[in-house]
């Protein structure tokens, strides 16, 4: 089948038919690629949620030559031959993702300070380079308890922006599914049947696709802000998994282990329970290097190299 | 009188049974096409007839069935939408209850031009006598041959279910309905793809309201043609019409498409006009999300002309000054109403209703709310008026499904009218209508 021809913010790029405008975005890359808090490519049915991927697409394809009337999410529409779209381009469209930020943000805690996730949040990241600093909400917040799912994981709902990723994780990662959305609207909040437990292998991946800080790793909870720990690229023999991990690490000590995400956020691989909560311990892995955070996070600022052996020379010379 | 279609026989002793209908003529229509129609043949006076759906959007009926996808190597469905649920809206219950058979004969005969051996009746969960009446007549048509296999030796066969919603009026929305009845979630699909290619577990599926499907006996009887006759220009036929609020004769009216809507609020035969002599303040004329009108423009278009009960004259001079037919829940305020009260509460319904899937209407509609309650209280502020009619604009057209819309177009709509009131609210700080 031929490629189809499609141009974002003027830049073109061939793709398979079947490609989403986003995916097709994301083979150009950089600055033109929407934003993206719902969607994850590894999750069947995942996107078109948060609205914050929104793109107008001016020119239909070749053969129909009409604008599409509203914006669409770029996440889950297809492209078609000789579509034009606009993103960065469009003040329509920058427009409307600024008011998705807000509408993002007028539940939200805004508890940065103390959330295991600042530093590597997308909900941070998208409202320092889409959203304004002043809020017009004025009205009081919806909160919720905190729950533990389990004694690995921590569900804080109020930072939860229902982007449905860990419902499909759970839906198509672990093989009984007790983790779902209860109620509707404003009141919906991610649950698990009973009695709370999600017990399966490979469950903590819902931590790792949590764009917020809403499922975090009880293990690792206040040890210490991500952009003072070094993360390591580490490998080991698992039977579970492919064991590729990253090691968020404080001095010698482990502090964290999480899967490998891209310039996306998208883990590489799903890690399974044992390697994510049980290996702590540096004799467990294989240490690779030091892992290049590339999204724009606090976390590139702390670069640093992997200390190498120095040279086994006796500090003065024999004269 | 106009021409009754919906609610003739409706004065009927006993129509709601089996062989009472039949002795009216009942079941003839579906007599017909078993024995001397094809699926195309029905089709075609349907299209013929420019029969448009009755849920609210108005879109093509003929056209509609034309798109289902054909030759896929799945079975298809048709899905009766009865969810209704949309204040203001009460025709298609009126309909079910009063005359069940003409609702199972429309379906019979929309399931046999779509080739369909399954078709489902999704019912509003409240509603739920009215599911009694319908189990009672669909066991009726089981008993006389009319559902089941090889109905009436034609080699057609067709099961009709009923299932009851739980209560949420989202899965009146056509996808969410799907999911429900799948057992899921009521949550919106994103679309495409549209049911007509993957509806119900992924098989081509045409969803029609109550009302649209039990329009279809009278035109296989008396033929497409006869159909487009009635009405005006594209709005053919009859229109249910639930009529509501400060009237003197509140209830479900059946109308030829082109009356004009000063008729239908002060004759006798309809609304019978406003209530203890009552001025005409503003009318929602097409169920609580469409536009809100003050009385000058509800009954006269910005240009001047009557304003007709039909989809193009309804909307026409589009949001600006017009609205829509909508699905003909027909609410009527007098000038003792607070219009900043009953927008309040709209919102809150939707609020109420909403999914939560997508975030603008997630926390649209809350925000909405709480300033409405807070100027209704006597709490706003001069810039909560254009606070709440940014956000209304920021949710229309971003979301996933149309229910953010009718979130939005009340709240714009009654700004742009009555921005008056609301300032009224702000300065005195307090509702101006309550004693
Ligand atoms: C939030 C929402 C609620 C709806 N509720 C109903 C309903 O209760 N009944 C109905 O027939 N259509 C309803 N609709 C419209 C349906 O999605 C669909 O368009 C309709 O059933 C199609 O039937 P028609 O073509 O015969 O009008 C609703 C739409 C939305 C967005
Ligand atoms: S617009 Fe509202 S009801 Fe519709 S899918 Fe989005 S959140 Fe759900
Ligand atoms: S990423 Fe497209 S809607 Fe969320």
């Amino acid at each position: 089948m031929p490629l189809f021809k499609v141009s974002i913010d003027n830049i073109t790029v061939e793709v398979e038919p079947g490609t989403t405008i986003l995916n097709a975005a994301r083979k150009i890359g950089g600055k033109i690629v929407p934003p993206a808090m719902c969607y994850y490519s590894k999750l069947k049915g995942s996107g078109g949620k948060c609205r914050t991927c929104l793109v107008k697409v001016v020119r239909t394809s070749a053969s129909d030559p009409r604008p599409m009337p509203k914006l669409v999410a770029s996440c889950s529409t297809l492209v078609q031959d000789g579509m034009i779209v606009e993103n960065t381009i469009s003040k329509e469209v920058l427009e409307a993702r600024k008011h998705v930020v807000e509408f993002l943000l007028i539940n939200h805690p805004l508890d940065c300070p103390v959330c295991d996730q600042a530093g590597e949040c997308d909900l941070q990241n998208l409202s320092y380079e889409h959203g304004v600093s002043g809020s017009r909400y004025e009205e009081e917040r919806r909160t919720f308890e905190r729950i533990d799912i389990g004694d690995l994981i921590q569900l804080h709902m109020n930072r939860c922006i229902l982007c449905y990723r860990c419902i499909y994780v759970a839906d198509q990662l672990t093989d009984k599914r007790v983790h779902g959305i209860l109620f509707r609207g404003d009141k919906a909040e991610i649950g698990t049947y009973i009695d709370q437990v999600i017990d399966n292998d490979f469950s903590g991946n819902v931590i790792d696709v949590c764009p917020v800080g809403a499922l975090t790793d009880k293990t690792f909870r206040f040890k210490s802000r991500v952009w003072f720990t070094k993360p390591y690229d580490a490998h080991r023999e698992c039977s579970k998994c492919k064991g590729k991990a990253v090691l968020w690490m404080s001095g010698k000590e482990i502090l964290r282990v999480t899967a490998r995400k891209d310039a996306y956020g998208e883990v590489e691989d799903f890690i399974c329970n044992t390697c994510r909560f049980e290996k702590k311990d540096l004799d467990d892995w294989t240490l690779e290097g030091p892992r290049n955070i590339k999204h724009e996070s606090v976390i590139s600022q702390n670069l640093y190299e992997l200390i190498k052996e120095p040279p086994r020379e006796p500090p003065f010379k024999k004269k | 009188m106009g021409i009754r279609i919906l609610t003739a026989q409706m004065h009927i002793e006993g129509i709601q049974q089996l062989d009472v209908y039949r002795r009216h003529g009942g079941y003839e229509a579906f007599r017909k096409v078993l024995n001397a129609m094809s699926p195309p043949a029905v089709l075609e006076e349907v299209k013929l007839s420019t029969l448009r759906g009755r849920g609210g959007a108005g879109f093509p009926t003929g056209m509609k069935w034309s798109f289902l996808a054909k030759n896929t190597g799945k079975p298809a469905y048709l899905i009766c939408n009865a969810d209704e649920s949309e204040p203001g809206t009460f025709k298609d219950r009126y309909l079910m209850e009063k005359n069940p058979h003409l609702l199972l004969e429309g379906m019979m005969i929309s399931a046999f031009a779509l080739e369909a051996a399954t078709a489902y009746i999704y019912i509003r969960g409240e509603l739920f006598y009215v599911h009694q009446i319908l189990e009672r007549a669909i066991g009726e048509a089981y008993a006389a041959g009319l559902l089941g296999k090889n109905i009436l030796g034609s080699g057609f066969s067709l099961d009709i279910h009923c299932h009851p919603g739980g209560g949420a009026y989202i899965c009146g929305e056509e996808t969410a309905l799907i999911e429900s009845l799948e057992g899921k979630r009521g949550n919106p699909r994103i679309k495409p793809p549209f049911p007509a290619v993957s509806g119900l577990w992924d098989c081509p599926t045409v969803v029609n309201n109550v009302e649209t499907l039990a329009a279809v006996p009278w035109i296989i009887q008396n033929g497409g043609k006869a159909y487009a006759a009635i009405g005006v220009w594209k709005s053919t036929g009859t229109k249910l019409m639930s009529a509501c609020g400060h009237i003197r004769k509140p209830g479900v009216y059946e109308v030829e498409m082109g009356l004009p809507v000063e008729e239908f609020i002060y004759s006798d035969e309809y609304c019978g006009g406003i209530r203890n002599g009552n001025q005409l303040k503003a009318v929602v004329a097409g169920g609580s999300s469409v536009p809100i009108l003050p009385a000058a423009l509800i009954l006269k278009t910005a240009k001047g002309e009557a304003r007709l009960i039909t989809y193009e004259s309804l909307s026409e001079g589009g949001f600006e000054s017009g609205t829509m037919l909508g699905s003909g829940g027909f609410i009527v305020m007098d000038h003792t109403t607070c219009i900043v009260k009953n927008l309040w509460n709209f919102t809150r319904f939707y609020h109420h209703e909403s999914c939560g899937q997508c975030s603008p209407c997630r926390e649209g509609t809350g925000w909405m709310e709480k300033v409405l309650h807070r100027i209704e209280t006597g709490h706003g502020k001069m810039e909560d008026i254009d606070l709440l009619s940014d956000v209304a604009k920021n949710i229309e057209g971003n979301t996933i499904c149309p229910l953010g819309d009718a979130a939005a177009w009340p709240v714009r709509s009654t700004i742009r009218h009555f921005r008056q009131e609301f300032e009224d609210h702000v300065n005195q700080k307090r509702c101006p209508f309550s004693k």
